[in-house]
């Protein structure tokens, strides 16, 4: 797999309170995961090729990639690929980039979520929907030490054109 | 093919009525939108301007208020040459409540294609509301120089 095929499909830039150390854990940690990620631990073996799992709270497998680019506290880039039957061969890998730049006594986090092909607006809507409710979140874990409470509703739109496509979600 | 434009969401800890009137109070804009006063009666048809550190950066004119949920202007840049040229643009603010929470969407819209306005928009929103989000939460401001937005001529 060539990261230099993927191109950007969604970016998403925020500034938070914190410094490059601790937005780095937070990403990389399930203790922070947990607060922020709709209840789901992240757990990453941080070097190049180490896997990438996100859990449910019930501990089954949601997400799971490969760590590829790892530059602490800098930069991470993993394969983000939901735990659905076939969506892989259909839509080709996710692959979720993750840059930390000091800005002045704050952080910008910068978001980008990229594919190998460009994929319609309804499938990028799920993300587009979570992306700012998890950073958002993360954002507010880090600077006040409280989660946010969103109750989110699932991405009908993206699950709606999945299955058109023959991906079984859940 | 659809015409380009800048979406923003961000989920706040605070009140419908917090937000608009951080939105739209200078007391308040000061603090986390890079020392600009807006200056407006927020009726619609009646003139807006941004002010930074007394001068007009941008003017506009209020085209919906329903306080708390929608606020929508029209935006045009007034410093920058080639910005000021490129015509009004269209900002709208939607406040959505989730509990203790206000989901904001801003939707910037209007740029021409290849639009050099779009690109400094697109550096200069997620700051501004970062900062703003960090206010309302914290009570604090978000310390961000100018610099590190990496917008040219914004220093």
């Amino acid at each position: 797999m060539n990261i230099a095929n993927f191109k950007p499909a969604i970016v998403y830039a925020i500034y938070i309170a914190s410094t490059p150390e601790k937005v780095w854990e937070a990403l990389t940690a399930a203790e922070f995961s947990r607060k922020y990620f709709f209840g789901n631990a992240v757990e990453v073996d941080l070097k190049v090729g180490g896997a990438y799992i996100v859990r449910t709270p019930d501990g089954a497998l949601h997400i799971s990639g490969e760590v590829m680019e790892c530059d602490p506290p800098r930069k991470l880039t993993i394969t983000f690929n939901v735990n659905w039957p076939e969506l892989i061969e259909k839509l080709g890998p996710t692959l979720v980039t993750y840059e930390i730049e000091p800005a002045g006594d704050a952080v910008k986090l910068t978001l980008i979520q990229s594919h190998d092909r460009p994929l319609s607006d309804d499938i990028l809507s799920g993300g587009r929907q979570g992306w700012p409710a998890i950073l958002s979140n993360l954002k507010s874990v880090l600077e006040t030490g409280n989660p946010l409470v969103i109750k989110m509703a699932p991405p009908e739109r993206m699950l709606a054109a999945l299955k058109e496509m023959g991906i079984k979600t859940p | 093919m659809r015409k380009p434009e800048f979406v923003y969401v961000t989920y706040i800890e605070t009140t419908p009525e917090k937000l608009w009137n951080a939105l739209t109070n200078s007391e308040f804009t000061r603090r986390y939108w890079f020392n600009t006063e807006v200056k407006s009666d927020w009726k619609v048809g009646s003139p807006l301007a941004l002010v930074m550190d007394g001068k007009v950066t941008d003017t506009g004119e209020i085209l919906e208020a329903e306080p708390p949920r929608r606020l929508s202007y029209s935006f045009k840049h007034e410093v920058d040459d080639a910005m000021r040229n490129e015509g009004p643009t269209k900002v709208v603010f939607t406040l959505e409540s989730y509990d203790n929470l206000v989901r904001l969407t801003v939707t910037h819209e209007g740029f021409a294609e290849g639009s050099r306005l779009l690109g400094g928009i697109s550096k200069g929103w997620p700051a501004i509301l970062s900062g703003l989000k960090s206010l309302l939460e914290t009570g604090k401001m978000l310390s961000i120089p100018p610099v590190a937005l990496g917008i040219e001529g914004f220093e």
